[in-house]
């Protein structure tokens, strides 16, 4: 007997008792529904994750200052100030396959412009840092380095700040007060959106980091400097560099812990996305549990099915069906059974996850790898939960099943 | 030509627990094709035994059995199998259709088992003959609760016959029909077994034994009892007197 007519001959019995068939496939739809939206959800954590982490730019290197420990309490790192300006000339100099590098000076200051009133974040940088962060300018154009040298007081405006203060009237060209002191506004960043921990990262004034320091900041150091490699391949070797010219400028001995850290952009990338990970294995493999028990469903059902056509069996038999043809007929059965089911459960997570991502304001991916698994997974199940009725049904004596009442 | 059924000294014991049941004890018969066999017997005598063994359902314990020259015994559970399903139609007492199937679905299937695979739509234009020939022709598409008790063994008939088999095996075909119905298919036996098919039939009853042309009376595991039926019953004549004394009460137009 031939695959296809095996198949055939599965789908007519299983058209036979409908309502059955159905409540059987319950259990693999359920299950292969909730696999794939949970794994669509966690898919879809992933992808925001790493669309933000990939808002810091191409091939990036940050590295933070160290940590200050008072009376025992670690401060977290960046709360030091080890990275000075020399540093950074350094790292430009003398680190190879470095695009650019700029620091980061972080003021909180008040805003004025007119009768309009802000409190923003005000970020000291360089002028490589939209190049470093990739991030386009709507309109004026960015500060140079002879404004860095010089400590100007110009500054770039992003979006939300921009609104705030001027609304829908053009930025570029007008002077905002920042702590008191008049900054010329040279342009204005195009706007960004949230970053991972939901902070608007549009509510910003960039001005050079010496002009940050001298008026806003005070002090002289840095509480951290992005660096970006000329590509990706050189990302690793220029970590390699930047570690090794640090210690040796900061005198740090091997074997001591360096005064800083530096952390590449997949680093900080992979420890935001193994959370999530860790959720959607474990979730996961709750619902996978679930698609066991729908397998074990599928026995259940077709030891039954067995026993009740115990005769048909014994008339199959006596015309001449083969022990193998006897196998197959259940065996495809019970495949039926759980891939038409598992077929139905990916077009219901995908439906589910679809709503979902409606509910929660997140998005969901439906990955394909996850909709073979469920697929795959539930026709490994019919035939792992198949085989044993199956067996038992090829194995029947065709005299006793003729004679069974 | 081998004769279709050959049993030599042929023996079945059944072992139950530690005492040996003895079911059949030694029969030797021999069907030559063309002859419509009726085997008699009261339960426990060994007809169902030696059934089982001439449908090839079971081997000997000892002795041999030829089925056309085949010897079962030394046959594997599979080759069985290839055997029935090439040789042997089966028909048995309580029809043993596939329900909710059409009765040409029903038929087809011991093509379904057949190697090598009969097309499709050979399968169909063969169960469509095979019913033809049991008088069901028109009745492909109705399913088992849709026919009477006569129409379904019909269908178990044209379901028999539908390989071409060497022989017919009826297990009490009749034993769930009313009397008129029975008649019936025993002219369908007739007519098969006129048209050459070799028969063997199980019955107890002995007026329907009287339709075969030779009886084998089993006891105790032997044949007791091996004759030609003298006065064959002819289920056309028997129908037509039906049909006259049904007139006569008015049972019938």
């Amino acid at each position: 007997m031939i695959i296809l007519a095996s198949i055939r001959l599965a789908l007519r019995a299983l058209r036979r008792n409908l309502l059955r068939t159905l409540l059987t496939m319950l259990g693999i739809i359920i299950g292969v529904a909730a696999v794939i939206s949970v794994v669509s959800i966690g898919n879809g954590a992933k992808k925001q994750v790493e669309a933000q982490i990939a808002t810091l730019g191409q091939n990036v290197i940050l590295v933070l200052s160290g940590n200050v420990s008072r009376g025992g309490f670690s401060m977290g790192f960046g709360s030091a100030g080890t990275l000075t300006q020399p540093d950074l000339e350094a790292i430009r100099k003398e680190v190879e396959g470095v695009e650019g590098a700029s620091p980061e000076v972080r003021a909180f200051s008040q805003l004025a412009y007119g009768n309009q009133n802000a409190n923003v974040q005000v970020s000291g940088v360089s002028a490589d840092y939209l190049g470093i962060r990739a991030w386009p300018l709507k309109a004026g154009e960015n500060f140079t380095e002879q404004d860095v040298r010089g400590a100007t007081k110009v500054a770039i405006i992003g979006q939300t700040t921009k609104k705030t203060l001027f609304g829908d009237s053009d930025a570029v060209g007008q002077s905002i007060r920042i702590k008191n002191a008049p900054f010329t506004i040279v342009g204005e960043l195009a706007p960004k959106g949230m970053n991972m921990m939901g902070s608007d990262q549009d509510d910003i004034v960039l001005v050079p980091f010496t002009s940050a320091l001298k008026r806003l900041a005070g002090g002289t150091s840095f509480r951290s400097i992005s660096v970006q490699a000329t590509d990706a391949k050189l990302v690793p070797g220029v970590q390699h560099d930047l570690d090794d010219l640090l210690r040796q400028r900061h005198k740090i001995q091997d074997g001591r812990d360096p005064d800083f850290l530096i952390r590449t952009q997949q680093e900080i990338s992979n420890v935001a996305t193994s959370t999530s990970r860790v959720l959607t294995v474990l979730l996961g493999s709750v619902a996978g549990v679930s698609l066991v028990v729908g397998g074990i469903g599928i026995m259940n059902i077709m030891l039954v099915s067995v026993t009740e056509r115990t005769r048909e069996i014994g008339v199959r038999l006596a015309i001449g069906a083969r022990t193998r043809d006897i196998m197959m007929q259940f065996l495809f059965e019970a495949i039926a059974l759980s891939v038409i089911g598992g077929i139905i459960g990916i077009g219901l997570g995908a439906w589910i996850s679809g709503r979902l991502s409606g509910v929660m304001g997140s998005p969901t991916v439906v990955a394909a790898n996850s909709i073979l698994i469920a697929f795959g997974s539930s026709a490994l199940i019919g035939i792992v939960f198949g085989y044993f009725p199956a067996l038992k049904a090829a194995r029947l004596d065709p005299i006793e099943a003729l004679r069974f009442e | 030509m081998p004769p279709i059924i050959e049993l030599r000294d042929f023996k079945k014991t059944y072992k139950t627990g530690e005492i040996e049941v003895h079911a059949v004890r030694g029969v030797n018969l021999t069907v030559q094709a063309g002859e419509f066999v009726a085997v008699m017997g009261a339960s426990g005598s060994g007809k169902s035994t030696l059934m089982n063994t001439i449908g090839c359902l079971d081997r000997p314990t000892s002795g041999t059995y030829l089925l056309d020259g085949v010897d079962v015994g030394r046959l594997q559970r599979d080759q069985l199998a290839d055997l029935r399903n090439q040789k042997i139609g089966f028909v048995f007492q309580g029809f043993n259709l596939l329900s909710r199937t059409s009765a040409s679905e029903n038929v087809e299937l011991p093509m379904l088992y057949r190697r090598p695979p009969v097309p499709a739509a050979e399968q169909r234009r063969r169960a469509l003959e095979s019913l033809t020939k049991v008088g069901l022709g028109q009745r492909g598409d109705h399913t088992p609760n849709q026919l009477s008790g006569g129409q379904q063994q019909r269908v178990a008939i044209a379901r028999a016959l539908v390989n071409t088999p060497k022989l017919l095996l009826a297990d009490e075909p009749t034993g769930n029909l009313d009397s008129r119905t029975s008649i019936e298919i025993m002219g369908i036996f007739q007519e098969l077994n006129r048209g050459g098919m070799t028969i063997v039939m199980v019955t107890h009853e002995l007026d329907v034994a009287r339709y075969a042309k030779r009886t084998v009376v089993m006891r105790d595991g032997r044949i007791v009892t091996d004759q030609a039926v003298e006065g064959m019953s002819s289920a056309q004549e028997e129908l037509a007197r039906l049909d006259a004394e049904q007139k006569a009460v008015n049972l019938a137009p």
